[in-house]
């Protein structure tokens, strides 16, 4: 089975679970397992036209991947795919 | 909301942001998170916005993954993120709320010519607004 790993800020959306195993067979679906497992997470990846917020990053193994519908890639047993959020802020201008 | 810091993270994060000025800094904070958050270390990370820092702050994708390895590695939490806002009050920005996620606590110093004029920390509730969290200083037991 592949793995998903939640970072921490997330897991309180998966019952403090830090990853998740998924039999899909590209990244796309195991994300909608995923969220499908814990409803209260979509919010924070999707928008509400159902694509990934742009401050959430996806890794498969060590490779970022843009966007899900193309090339959405497919899983193996032993991938790893990540989920990271990109952290950034700053001061308002003036 | 509350959090507790060490004041060995409360210096570090002053050295810090003082030393990067008039950039912002950036880094992680861990520790653990039982009855209370109790924040017991802050470690720098390399602001890597392109171009003017001075009113930005990013943290690398990978510098993240490698934060989460860390805190797993030693048995702690990861907990939040600080950084400096540059002759700018310690108030989150509307940039801060586009990019903030849930659970991290957000500790902002803002740093008047040089020196730490105020350290607030932030965290989203549950509309998504951020809401102050009051610091309490932990200190050194002798």
């Amino acid at each position: 089975m592949a793995k998903i790993i939640i970072p921490t800020p997330l897991r309180k959306f998966t019952d403090r679970n830090n990853s998740f195993n998924t039999d899909a067979q590209n990244v796309k679906e195991a994300l909608t397992q995923l969220t499908k497992q814990y409803p209260d997470l979509k919010k924070h990846l999707f928008d509400d036209e159902d694509q990934l917020r742009s401050f959430i990053k996806i890794y498969v193994g060590d490779d970022e991947i843009n966007g899900l519908d193309n090339g959405s890639p497919d899983l193996s047993d032993d991938t790893v795919v990540s989920i990271v959020p990109a952290i950034a802020g700053g001061t308002d201008d003036h | 909301m509350e959090l507790s810091i060490t004041q060995e993270v409360q210096n570090y994060m002053k050295n810090h942001a003082e030393e990067i000025y008039n950039d912002e800094c950036c880094g992680f904070l861990y520790g653990k998170e039982e009855e209370k958050r109790v924040i017991t270390l802050a470690k720098e990370v390399i602001n890597s916005k392109e171009g003017d820092k001075r009113r930005r702050f990013k943290i690398d994708p990978q510098d993240y993954q490698q934060a989460e390895r860390f805190a797993v590695e030693n048995d702690l939490d990861l907990l939040g993120v600080y950084h400096s806002h540059p002759d700018h009050p310690a108030r989150p920005s509307e940039t801060d709320l586009r990019q903030a996620v849930p659970f991290f606590s957000y500790i902002i110093l803002s740093v008047m010519k040089g020196k730490t004029d105020n350290i607030t920390s932030w965290q989203l509730n549950e509309n998504g607004e951020f809401e102050e969290e009051k610091i309490n200083i932990l200190q050194k037991q002798s």
